[in-house]
């Protein structure tokens, strides 16, 4: 076995890739290389956990409620307009 | 007695306050202006360049709701003929102030040039015997589940902040990707992005949260 296989991912070449993997971007060869990495490479697991809970954290945003004084604006249209 | 609205029944609701509406009925307007707003402002936020831009936009959309809504025949959903409405003034608006710079411009900008996702220096050198480009600094377990990240005001607002802060392209992909939840395909469209460039915007955005969110819920 060779001391550094060329074709071996490294940590800091996965960081650049997790977009591509969760998007299913990623070419097969690729996508084999990302897993083997992430199976031996528990760092690598909690980094892709934490983008994964990211994406869950940015979709549950609570909404923005309108101003009052937005409000106040718009039902002056409102009545107008009735 | 009034039968209690629950979710699958929304439509319904719908549609209920949407003949209300074309009756002229105040409180049937004011539930459609608070349910949407959210939605519509983030919307408006990735064509202007400020919140009070944003503002003004929402405001010129229930105003083309009023003008339009005896119109409205429903072919579309109400909320497609809404968003539609938004983006149509949005872009009215952005032609008028001739110095908005162009999406395309902004992509081209920002996905040039390295931009790492991970600081270098949390990995070890290339020159390592054993290990070389592997953590040297890891991420460490949030031990929280997304909900959980959001649950203090500090936190939602921290999120916030970091996504007012991202450069004006990654700011509106991962808006509409990963608050909104819109598909890479719409996003695509609606910005006229290729799809590669979505994906490093995305990218890059995503990394930048996370690694804010890192900084947030302690590292070591």
């Amino acid at each position: 076995m060779s001391t550094a296989d060329a074709h071996e991912m490294t940590c800091k070449e996965l960081v650049e890739l997790v977009t591509d993997y969760l998007e299913n971007a990623l070419p097969p060869a690729a996508r084999t290389r990302f897993d083997e990495h992430l199976a031996a490479c528990p760092f690598c697991t909690t980094y892709v956990e934490q983008m994964r809970q990211t994406v869950k954290a940015l979709g549950s945003l609570p909404e923005a409620s309108i101003p009052p004084a937005a409000l106040d604006a718009l039902l002056g249209h409102f009545r107008k307009w009735r | 007695m009034t039968t209690p609205i629950v979710n699958n029944d929304i439509a319904v609701d719908e549609a209920r306050l949407l003949t209300a509406l074309r009756e002229r009925d105040e409180a049937a307007f004011v539930s459609l202006v608070r349910r949407y707003h959210g939605p519509l402002l983030r919307l408006a936020m990735v064509y202007a360049g400020s919140r009070s831009v944003a503002e003004e936009i929402v405001q010129e959309t229930w105003l083309g709701v009023l003008q339009g809504i005896d119109r409205f025949e429903g072919r579309a959903s109400f909320k497609t003929w809404l968003f539609r409405i938004l983006v149509n003034r949005a872009k009215t608006r952005s032609e008028r102030e001739s110095r908005t710079v162009p999406f395309s411009a902004l992509a081209a900008s920002e996905t040039a040039g390295d931009e790492p996702a991970v600081s270098p220096d949390r990995f070890l050198g290339a020159d390592h015997p054993d290990w070389p480009n592997h953590w040297c600094a890891p991420p460490t377990d949030w031990g929280a589940s997304p909900d959980q990240l959001l649950l203090s005001k500090e936190a939602r607002e921290r999120i916030g902040g970091v996504i007012a802060g991202l450069p004006p392209a990654q700011r509106q992909v991962i808006t509409l990707r990963d608050i909104e939840g819109w598909s890479a395909e719409e996003v695509c469209n609606a910005l006229d992005v290729s799809e590669t460039n979505q994906r490093v915007l995305l990218h890059r955005a995503r990394s930048r949260v996370r690694g804010a969110l890192e900084h947030y819920f302690g590292r070591e």
